[in-house]
Protein backbone atom coordinates (compact mmCIF):
# COMPACT_ATOMS: atom_id res chain seq x y z
CA UNK A 1 0.00 0.00 0.00
CA UNK A 2 1.57 3.12 -0.93
CA UNK A 3 0.53 5.97 1.26
CA UNK A 4 1.80 9.39 0.45
CA UNK A 5 1.29 12.49 2.10
CA UNK A 6 1.91 15.03 -1.17
CA UNK A 7 4.08 17.59 -1.51
CA UNK A 8 6.67 18.77 0.79
CA UNK A 9 6.09 22.31 2.84
CA UNK A 10 2.21 21.98 2.19
CA UNK A 11 1.36 21.39 5.58
CA UNK A 12 -0.61 18.14 4.77
CA UNK A 13 -1.20 15.54 7.85
CA UNK A 14 -1.41 11.97 7.80
CA UNK A 15 -4.33 9.56 9.34
CA UNK A 16 -3.08 7.26 11.77
CA UNK A 17 -4.49 5.37 14.54
CA UNK A 18 -2.26 4.25 17.87
CA UNK A 19 -3.08 2.03 20.61
CA UNK A 20 -1.78 3.85 23.52
CA UNK A 21 -2.05 2.67 27.30
CA UNK A 22 -4.79 0.41 26.01
CA UNK A 23 -6.87 3.05 24.21
CA UNK A 24 -7.28 3.48 20.58
CA UNK A 25 -6.58 7.03 19.18
CA UNK A 26 -7.06 8.26 15.44
CA UNK A 27 -5.47 11.01 14.98
CA UNK A 28 -3.92 13.63 12.18
CA UNK A 29 -0.43 14.39 12.55
CA UNK A 30 2.51 16.40 10.70
CA UNK A 31 4.86 13.37 9.57
CA UNK A 32 7.82 15.59 11.44
CA UNK A 33 5.65 15.21 14.75
CA UNK A 34 7.84 12.68 16.93
CA UNK A 35 6.23 10.53 18.88
CA UNK A 36 7.26 12.45 21.83
CA UNK A 37 5.72 15.01 20.86
CA UNK A 38 2.54 13.85 19.94
CA UNK A 39 2.78 12.37 23.34
CA UNK A 40 3.32 15.20 25.64
CA UNK A 41 1.88 17.94 23.23
CA UNK A 42 -1.22 16.58 21.76
CA UNK A 43 -2.36 13.90 24.01
CA UNK A 44 -1.36 15.52 27.65
CA UNK A 45 0.56 12.70 28.46
CA UNK A 46 3.22 14.46 29.87
CA UNK A 47 4.93 11.31 31.98
CA UNK A 48 7.37 11.19 29.33
CA UNK A 49 9.92 13.20 29.33
CA UNK A 50 12.27 15.33 26.75
CA UNK A 51 15.47 15.22 28.11
CA UNK A 52 18.08 16.09 25.03
CA UNK A 53 15.42 15.37 22.18
CA UNK A 54 18.63 13.56 20.63
CA UNK A 55 18.28 9.61 21.66
CA UNK A 56 21.22 10.16 24.27
CA UNK A 57 19.23 10.56 27.34
CA UNK A 58 16.79 7.85 27.47
CA UNK A 59 14.31 9.87 29.23
CA UNK A 60 11.98 9.56 26.61
CA UNK A 61 11.94 5.95 27.12
CA UNK A 62 7.99 4.26 25.90
CA UNK A 63 7.45 0.59 24.74
CA UNK A 64 6.19 0.69 21.40
CA UNK A 65 4.84 -3.23 20.40
CA UNK A 66 6.55 -4.19 23.82
CA UNK A 67 9.89 -3.05 23.12
CA UNK A 68 11.59 0.16 24.46
CA UNK A 69 12.80 2.85 22.13
CA UNK A 70 13.33 6.61 22.26
CA UNK A 71 10.01 8.29 21.23
CA UNK A 72 12.16 11.26 20.16
CA UNK A 73 13.62 9.67 17.37
CA UNK A 74 10.87 8.14 16.43
CA UNK A 75 8.25 10.01 13.71
CA UNK A 76 4.73 8.73 15.19
CA UNK A 77 3.17 8.85 11.32
CA UNK A 78 5.29 5.81 11.14
CA UNK A 79 4.41 3.81 14.36
CA UNK A 80 1.00 3.88 12.16
CA UNK A 81 -0.94 0.65 13.94
CA UNK A 82 1.17 0.21 16.95
CA UNK A 83 0.89 -1.01 20.72
CA UNK A 84 2.13 2.17 22.64
CA UNK A 85 2.87 2.16 26.91
CA UNK A 86 4.15 5.08 28.75
CA UNK A 87 4.53 5.56 32.01
CA UNK A 88 0.96 6.53 32.64
CA UNK A 89 -0.04 2.94 31.22
CA UNK A 90 2.53 0.67 33.53
CA UNK A 91 -0.06 1.80 36.56
CA UNK A 92 -3.47 -0.77 36.75
CA UNK A 93 -6.46 0.44 38.33
CA UNK A 94 -4.06 2.92 40.60
CA UNK A 95 -2.21 -0.13 41.79
CA UNK A 96 1.66 0.88 41.12
CA UNK A 97 3.67 -0.97 38.55
CA UNK A 98 6.34 -3.25 40.78
CA UNK A 99 9.09 -1.07 39.35
CA UNK A 100 7.63 2.19 40.21
CA UNK A 101 6.78 0.73 43.78
CA UNK A 102 10.30 -0.56 43.57
CA UNK A 103 12.02 2.59 42.64
CA UNK A 104 9.81 4.35 46.05
CA UNK A 105 11.21 1.66 48.09
CA UNK A 106 15.07 2.02 47.03
CA UNK A 107 14.92 5.68 46.59
CA UNK A 108 16.18 5.19 43.00
CA UNK A 109 16.12 9.06 41.85
CA UNK A 110 16.53 12.30 43.25
CA UNK A 111 14.92 15.15 40.90
CA UNK A 112 13.20 12.22 39.37
CA UNK A 113 13.39 13.53 35.67
CA UNK A 114 14.74 10.72 34.38
CA UNK A 115 12.81 8.20 36.47
CA UNK A 116 9.88 7.45 34.04
CA UNK A 117 12.24 6.68 31.12
CA UNK A 118 14.19 4.52 33.68
CA UNK A 119 11.08 2.75 34.61
CA UNK A 120 9.92 2.23 31.13
CA UNK A 121 13.68 1.04 30.06
CA UNK A 122 13.25 -1.36 32.61
CA UNK A 123 10.33 -2.73 32.12
CA UNK A 124 11.55 -3.07 28.23
CA UNK A 125 14.52 -4.69 29.75
CA UNK A 126 13.05 -7.60 31.77
CA UNK A 127 10.73 -8.37 28.87
CA UNK A 128 13.86 -8.97 26.78
CA UNK A 129 15.52 -11.12 29.35
CA UNK A 130 19.12 -11.21 29.08
CA UNK A 131 20.40 -9.20 31.89
CA UNK A 132 21.12 -10.92 34.96
CA UNK A 133 23.61 -9.66 37.09
CA UNK A 134 24.36 -6.68 38.16
CA UNK A 135 27.06 -5.75 36.03
CA UNK A 136 24.17 -7.23 33.12
CA UNK A 137 21.66 -4.54 34.10
CA UNK A 138 23.92 -1.80 33.97
CA UNK A 139 25.38 -2.66 30.67
CA UNK A 140 21.90 -3.01 29.30
CA UNK A 141 20.34 0.47 31.37
CA UNK A 142 23.46 2.10 29.86
CA UNK A 143 20.91 4.15 27.64
CA UNK A 144 18.94 6.01 30.48
CA UNK A 145 21.61 9.02 31.93
CA UNK A 146 20.54 10.06 35.40
CA UNK A 147 22.41 13.21 36.43
CA UNK A 148 21.26 12.78 40.09
CA UNK A 149 23.74 9.68 40.21
CA UNK A 150 21.07 7.47 41.43
CA UNK A 151 22.16 3.93 39.43
CA UNK A 152 23.40 2.34 42.38
CA UNK A 153 19.74 2.55 44.02
CA UNK A 154 18.05 2.42 40.33
CA UNK A 155 20.12 -0.76 39.88
CA UNK A 156 18.93 -1.90 43.53
CA UNK A 157 14.94 -1.59 42.49
CA UNK A 158 15.49 -3.09 38.86
CA UNK A 159 17.42 -6.26 40.80
CA UNK A 160 14.65 -6.49 43.43
CA UNK A 161 11.61 -6.29 40.75
CA UNK A 162 13.80 -9.24 38.51
CA UNK A 163 14.57 -11.30 41.75
CA UNK A 164 10.79 -11.47 42.82
CA UNK A 165 9.31 -11.87 39.35
CA UNK A 166 7.16 -9.23 39.89
CA UNK A 167 7.12 -7.61 36.71
CA UNK A 168 4.79 -8.20 34.36
CA UNK B 1 13.34 19.90 11.66
CA UNK B 2 12.52 20.53 7.65
CA UNK B 3 8.76 20.08 6.34
CA UNK B 4 8.88 17.00 4.02
CA UNK B 5 6.56 14.53 1.89
CA UNK B 6 5.69 11.52 3.68
CA UNK B 7 5.60 8.09 1.45
CA UNK B 8 5.20 4.72 3.45
CA UNK B 9 6.24 1.58 0.64
CA UNK B 10 4.73 -1.81 0.61
CA UNK B 11 6.89 -2.96 -1.60
CA UNK B 12 10.90 -2.77 -3.18
CA UNK B 13 9.65 -1.38 -6.23
CA UNK B 14 7.01 1.28 -4.00
CA UNK B 15 10.31 2.18 -2.28
CA UNK B 16 12.75 2.54 -5.47
CA UNK B 17 9.91 4.17 -7.51
CA UNK B 18 9.16 6.62 -4.79
CA UNK B 19 12.78 7.96 -4.17
CA UNK B 20 13.92 7.87 -8.01
CA UNK B 21 12.80 11.45 -7.85
CA UNK B 22 14.97 11.89 -4.87
CA UNK B 23 14.38 11.62 -1.31
CA UNK B 24 15.89 9.43 1.55
CA UNK B 25 14.95 5.91 2.82
CA UNK B 26 14.18 5.43 6.53
CA UNK B 27 13.47 2.68 9.04
CA UNK B 28 14.97 2.48 12.34
CA UNK B 29 15.31 6.66 11.79
CA UNK B 30 17.58 6.44 15.08
CA UNK B 31 20.55 8.77 13.10
CA UNK B 32 18.51 10.64 10.24
CA UNK B 33 15.65 11.65 12.68
CA UNK B 34 19.00 12.76 14.79
CA UNK B 35 20.43 14.77 11.30
CA UNK B 36 17.37 16.30 10.67
CA UNK B 37 16.76 18.03 14.04
CA UNK B 38 20.20 19.39 13.48
CA UNK B 39 18.94 20.53 9.71
CA UNK B 40 22.60 18.48 8.97
CA UNK B 41 19.90 16.85 6.92
CA UNK B 42 17.04 18.09 5.19
CA UNK B 43 15.29 15.37 2.73
CA UNK B 44 12.54 16.95 0.94
CA UNK B 45 10.88 13.32 0.85
CA UNK B 46 10.99 10.41 3.65
CA UNK B 47 10.28 7.13 1.96
CA UNK B 48 8.91 4.89 5.31
CA UNK B 49 10.69 0.92 4.06
CA UNK B 50 9.33 -0.55 7.80
CA UNK B 51 6.79 -2.35 5.81
CA UNK B 52 9.26 -3.90 3.37
CA UNK B 53 9.72 -7.79 3.75
CA UNK B 54 13.17 -7.70 4.41
CA UNK B 55 13.17 -8.36 8.19
CA UNK B 56 13.97 -11.99 7.97
CA UNK B 57 17.25 -13.84 9.11
CA UNK B 58 17.65 -16.64 6.84
CA UNK B 59 20.22 -19.53 6.12
CA UNK B 60 21.61 -19.11 2.36
CA UNK B 61 24.90 -20.88 1.29
CA UNK B 62 25.94 -22.34 4.24
CA UNK B 63 25.78 -19.12 5.69
CA UNK B 64 23.16 -16.15 7.07
CA UNK B 65 20.92 -13.51 4.94
CA UNK B 66 20.20 -10.85 6.95
CA UNK B 67 17.45 -8.74 5.26
CA UNK B 68 18.30 -4.90 5.76
CA UNK B 69 15.41 -4.16 8.14
CA UNK B 70 16.34 -6.85 11.33
CA UNK B 71 17.07 -4.74 14.19
CA UNK B 72 20.42 -4.47 15.69
CA UNK B 73 18.53 -6.23 19.06
CA UNK B 74 17.38 -9.47 16.88
CA UNK B 75 20.46 -9.92 15.06
CA UNK B 76 22.78 -9.84 18.23
CA UNK B 77 20.08 -12.05 20.07
CA UNK B 78 19.51 -14.59 17.66
CA UNK B 79 20.45 -17.69 18.19
CA UNK B 80 22.16 -19.18 14.60
CA UNK B 81 24.55 -15.67 14.76
CA UNK B 82 25.37 -15.98 18.71
CA UNK B 83 26.71 -20.11 17.59
CA UNK B 84 28.00 -18.94 14.04
CA UNK B 85 29.05 -15.27 14.09
CA UNK B 86 29.27 -14.13 17.96
CA UNK B 87 31.90 -11.71 16.96
CA UNK B 88 29.02 -10.05 15.11
CA UNK B 89 26.87 -10.25 18.04
CA UNK B 90 29.45 -8.83 20.68
CA UNK B 91 29.87 -6.61 17.87
CA UNK B 92 26.32 -5.19 17.89
CA UNK B 93 25.98 -5.41 21.60
CA UNK B 94 28.94 -3.31 22.05
CA UNK B 95 27.37 -0.14 20.28
CA UNK B 96 24.41 2.31 20.99
CA UNK B 97 21.63 1.10 23.55
CA UNK B 98 18.87 -1.27 24.12
CA UNK B 99 16.46 1.32 23.26
CA UNK B 100 18.22 2.32 20.24
CA UNK B 101 18.88 -1.29 19.25
CA UNK B 102 15.37 -1.75 19.47
CA UNK B 103 14.84 0.88 16.74
CA UNK B 104 17.96 0.73 14.53
CA UNK B 105 18.28 -1.96 11.51
CA UNK B 106 20.82 -3.42 9.50
CA UNK B 107 20.90 -1.44 6.33
CA UNK B 108 20.71 1.66 8.10
CA UNK B 109 24.02 0.55 10.67
CA UNK B 110 25.67 0.99 6.94
CA UNK B 111 24.11 3.51 6.01
CA UNK B 112 24.48 5.95 9.27
CA UNK B 113 26.72 9.00 8.79
CA UNK B 114 29.93 10.41 11.00
CA UNK B 115 29.48 11.78 14.43
CA UNK B 116 32.64 14.32 13.58
CA UNK B 117 31.13 17.70 15.84
CA UNK B 118 31.76 19.97 12.65
CA UNK B 119 29.60 17.31 10.67
CA UNK B 120 26.73 17.97 12.86
CA UNK B 121 27.07 21.63 13.74
CA UNK B 122 26.03 23.41 10.56
CA UNK B 123 27.37 27.02 12.30
CA UNK B 124 30.80 25.36 10.97
CA UNK B 125 31.86 24.64 7.35
CA UNK B 126 32.33 20.59 6.74
CA UNK B 127 32.97 18.98 3.16
CA UNK B 128 30.99 16.02 3.87
CA UNK B 129 28.02 18.18 5.02
CA UNK B 130 28.52 21.08 2.40
CA UNK B 131 31.34 20.04 -0.36
CA UNK B 132 33.95 22.44 -0.86
CA UNK B 133 33.18 24.65 2.66
CA UNK B 134 36.31 23.48 4.40
CA UNK B 135 37.21 21.38 7.15
CA UNK B 136 38.04 22.74 10.53
CA UNK B 137 38.45 19.08 12.08
CA UNK B 138 41.78 19.31 10.57
CA UNK B 139 43.88 21.09 13.11
CA UNK B 140 40.78 21.37 15.03
CA UNK B 141 39.82 19.28 17.67
CA UNK B 142 39.86 16.18 16.38
CA UNK B 143 40.47 13.78 19.17
CA UNK B 144 37.87 11.21 17.76
CA UNK B 145 39.32 11.70 14.02
CA UNK B 146 40.85 9.12 11.54
CA UNK B 147 44.79 7.89 11.79
CA UNK B 148 44.03 6.09 8.60
CA UNK B 149 42.95 6.89 4.57
CA UNK B 150 41.98 10.50 5.42
CA UNK B 151 42.64 13.14 3.01
CA UNK B 152 42.83 16.61 2.98
CA UNK B 153 39.16 17.21 2.56
CA UNK B 154 37.72 14.86 5.73
CA UNK B 155 39.39 13.40 8.45
CA UNK B 156 35.67 11.91 9.50
CA UNK B 157 35.27 8.07 10.79
CA UNK B 158 32.31 5.86 10.15
CA UNK B 159 31.14 5.14 13.65
CA UNK B 160 29.78 1.34 13.38
CA UNK B 161 30.99 -1.12 16.03
CA UNK B 162 28.48 -3.84 13.44
CA UNK B 163 30.22 -2.64 10.55
CA UNK B 164 33.61 -3.47 12.02
CA UNK B 165 32.75 -7.46 12.75
CA UNK B 166 30.64 -7.37 9.36
CA UNK B 167 34.23 -6.71 7.58
CA UNK B 168 36.40 -9.24 9.41
CA UNK B 169 33.72 -11.38 8.46
CA UNK B 170 34.08 -10.79 5.00
CA UNK B 171 30.10 -9.99 4.61
CA UNK B 172 28.06 -9.16 1.25
CA UNK B 173 26.05 -6.39 1.21
CA UNK B 174 23.00 -7.45 -1.53
CA UNK B 175 21.00 -3.85 -3.21
CA UNK B 176 18.34 -3.44 -5.28
CA UNK B 177 18.07 -0.70 -7.91
CA UNK B 178 16.73 0.49 -11.38
CA UNK B 179 18.54 -1.62 -12.98
CA UNK B 180 17.76 -4.84 -11.00
CA UNK B 181 20.32 -6.01 -8.01
CA UNK B 182 23.88 -6.40 -7.32
CA UNK B 183 25.94 -7.59 -4.48
CA UNK B 184 28.70 -5.54 -3.36
CA UNK B 185 32.03 -7.03 -1.45
CA UNK B 186 31.86 -5.39 2.64
CA UNK B 187 35.29 -3.91 1.75
CA UNK B 188 33.90 -1.81 -0.90
CA UNK B 189 31.16 -0.77 0.70
CA UNK B 190 32.10 2.48 2.43
CA UNK B 191 34.59 4.67 0.65
CA UNK B 192 37.92 6.58 1.84
CA UNK B 193 36.64 10.17 1.69
CA UNK B 194 39.68 11.42 -1.06
CA UNK B 195 38.00 14.35 -2.36
CA UNK B 196 34.16 13.71 -2.63
CA UNK B 197 33.86 13.38 1.41
CA UNK B 198 30.56 13.99 1.18
CA UNK B 199 29.78 10.46 -0.57
CA UNK B 200 30.01 7.66 2.44
CA UNK B 201 29.31 4.56 0.38
CA UNK B 202 29.10 3.00 -3.38
CA UNK B 203 25.71 2.86 -2.77
CA UNK B 204 23.97 4.87 -5.51
CA UNK B 205 21.32 6.96 -3.96
CA UNK B 206 18.44 5.38 -6.04
CA UNK B 207 19.55 1.94 -5.14
CA UNK B 208 18.24 0.10 -1.41
CA UNK B 209 20.15 -2.47 0.59
CA UNK B 210 18.27 -5.60 0.81
CA UNK B 211 20.33 -7.84 2.72
CA UNK B 212 24.04 -8.25 4.44
CA UNK B 213 25.00 -11.88 3.76
CA UNK B 214 27.22 -13.73 5.84
CA UNK B 215 29.74 -15.97 4.18
CA UNK B 216 30.16 -19.53 5.45
CA UNK B 217 32.89 -19.98 7.72
CA UNK B 218 34.02 -21.04 11.32
CA UNK B 219 34.03 -17.36 12.80
CA UNK B 220 32.73 -19.37 15.99
CA UNK B 221 36.07 -20.25 18.66
CA UNK B 222 38.55 -17.79 18.53
CA UNK B 223 37.29 -14.42 18.16
CA UNK B 224 36.96 -11.03 20.08
CA UNK B 225 35.05 -7.53 19.58
CA UNK B 226 37.55 -4.98 21.66
CA UNK B 227 36.52 -1.81 21.59
CA UNK B 228 37.97 0.85 23.99
CA UNK B 229 35.89 4.49 24.83
CA UNK B 230 35.80 6.99 27.36
CA UNK B 231 33.48 5.39 28.93
CA UNK B 232 32.35 1.55 29.86
CA UNK B 233 28.78 1.88 27.59
CA UNK B 234 27.14 3.66 25.45
CA UNK B 235 29.84 5.68 23.74
CA UNK B 236 31.15 5.29 20.40
CA UNK B 237 34.67 3.71 20.04
CA UNK B 238 38.14 5.64 20.02
CA UNK B 239 39.35 2.28 18.65
CA UNK B 240 37.82 -0.87 18.24
CA UNK B 241 39.21 -4.17 17.08
CA UNK B 242 37.02 -7.65 15.94
CA UNK B 243 38.63 -10.56 14.92
CA UNK B 244 38.75 -13.74 13.92
CA UNK B 245 40.87 -16.50 14.12
CA UNK B 246 41.15 -20.00 12.11
CA UNK B 247 43.64 -21.98 14.56
CA UNK B 248 45.02 -25.97 13.58
CA UNK B 249 46.60 -25.98 17.08
CA UNK B 250 48.97 -23.28 18.02
CA UNK B 251 49.30 -22.28 14.65
CA UNK B 252 47.66 -19.58 12.98
CA UNK B 253 45.82 -21.08 9.27
CA UNK B 254 44.20 -17.63 8.83
CA UNK B 255 43.06 -14.87 10.61
CA UNK B 256 41.18 -11.48 9.77
CA UNK B 257 40.83 -8.22 11.51
CA UNK B 258 39.17 -5.03 11.43
CA UNK B 259 39.52 -1.87 13.58
CA UNK B 260 37.10 0.84 14.36
CA UNK B 261 37.03 4.39 14.94
CA UNK B 262 40.00 5.27 13.09
CA UNK B 263 39.14 5.84 9.29
CA UNK B 264 36.31 6.37 6.84
CA UNK B 265 35.59 2.86 6.82
CA UNK B 266 36.26 -0.49 8.94
CA UNK B 267 39.98 -0.67 8.39
CA UNK B 268 41.65 -3.79 7.30
CA UNK B 269 45.15 -3.87 6.15
CA UNK B 270 45.71 -7.27 3.63
CA UNK B 271 49.51 -7.76 4.32
CA UNK B 272 49.12 -7.56 8.32
CA UNK B 273 46.84 -10.72 8.24
CA UNK B 274 48.88 -12.18 5.42
CA UNK B 275 51.27 -11.91 8.09
CA UNK B 276 49.53 -14.05 10.51
CA UNK B 277 49.46 -17.35 8.32
CA UNK B 278 51.02 -20.00 9.58
CA UNK B 279 52.56 -18.20 12.03
CA UNK B 280 52.26 -19.35 15.99
CA UNK B 281 49.83 -17.97 17.85
CA UNK B 282 51.53 -15.96 19.67
CA UNK B 283 52.18 -12.25 21.47
CA UNK B 284 55.42 -11.69 18.84
CA UNK B 285 53.21 -12.68 15.56
CA UNK B 286 50.51 -10.16 16.47
CA UNK B 287 52.79 -7.45 17.51
CA UNK B 288 54.73 -8.06 13.78
CA UNK B 289 50.62 -7.55 12.61
CA UNK B 290 50.18 -4.53 14.67
CA UNK B 291 53.44 -3.31 13.74
CA UNK B 292 52.35 -3.60 9.85
CA UNK B 293 48.81 -1.46 10.36
CA UNK B 294 50.76 1.06 12.52
CA UNK B 295 52.94 2.11 10.22
CA UNK B 296 50.25 3.63 7.75
CA UNK B 297 49.03 5.63 10.60
CA UNK B 298 48.98 9.46 9.75
CA UNK B 299 47.63 10.96 13.31
CA UNK B 300 46.03 14.24 13.11
CA UNK B 301 47.55 17.33 15.66
CA UNK B 302 44.89 16.03 18.92
CA UNK B 303 44.76 11.90 18.18
CA UNK B 304 48.39 10.99 18.29
CA UNK B 305 47.86 8.38 21.30
CA UNK B 306 45.20 6.22 18.91
CA UNK B 307 48.24 5.24 17.35
CA UNK B 308 49.90 3.49 19.82
CA UNK B 309 46.58 2.58 21.39
CA UNK B 310 45.36 0.58 17.63
CA UNK B 311 48.48 -1.10 17.77
CA UNK B 312 47.53 -2.45 21.54
CA UNK B 313 44.42 -3.23 20.68
CA UNK B 314 44.68 -5.43 17.24
CA UNK B 315 47.34 -7.76 19.80
CA UNK B 316 45.12 -7.63 22.84
CA UNK B 317 42.88 -8.83 20.39
CA UNK B 318 44.29 -11.23 18.59
CA UNK B 319 45.46 -12.50 21.76
CA UNK B 320 41.94 -12.76 22.78
CA UNK B 321 41.14 -14.24 19.90
CA UNK B 322 43.58 -16.82 20.32
CA UNK B 323 42.91 -17.81 23.57
CA UNK B 324 39.31 -17.94 23.14
CA UNK B 325 38.57 -15.53 25.62
CA UNK B 326 36.35 -12.71 23.94
CA UNK B 327 35.40 -9.38 25.50
CA UNK B 328 32.38 -9.64 27.83
CA UNK B 329 30.01 -6.84 27.02
CA UNK B 330 28.96 -6.41 30.28
CA UNK B 331 32.14 -7.54 32.69
CA UNK B 332 34.80 -4.41 31.36
CA UNK B 333 37.78 -5.20 32.77
CA UNK B 334 39.92 -6.43 30.11
CA UNK B 335 40.41 -10.10 29.37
Amino acid sequence: MLIDSGSPRAMETVGISLTINGEVRTLEVAPWTTLLDLLRERLDLTGTKKGCDHGQCGACTVLVDGKRINSCLALAVMKDGATVTTIEGLTEAGTLHPLQAAFVEHDAFQCGYCTPGQICSAAGMIAEGHARSRDEIREAMSGNICRCGAYTNIVDAIEDVMQSGAAR
Amino acid sequence: MNRFDYVRAGTVAEALQAVAGGGRFIAGGTNLVDLMKYNVERPGRLVDITRLPLDAIEEHEGGLRLGALVTNATAAYDARIVARYPVLANAILAGASGQLRNAATTGGNLNQRTRCYYFYDEATPCNKREPGSGCPAIGGVNRIHAIFGASDACIATHPSDMCVALAALDAVVRVAGPGGERSIPFADYHRLPGDTPHIDTTLAPDEIVLSVDLPEQDAASHYTYLKLRDRLSYAFALVSVAAVLDLDGDTIRAGRFALGGVAHKPWRNPQAEASLRGKPATAETFEAAAAIVVAEAEPQSGNAFKVELARRAIVRGLSQAAAGTPQSISDKRIA
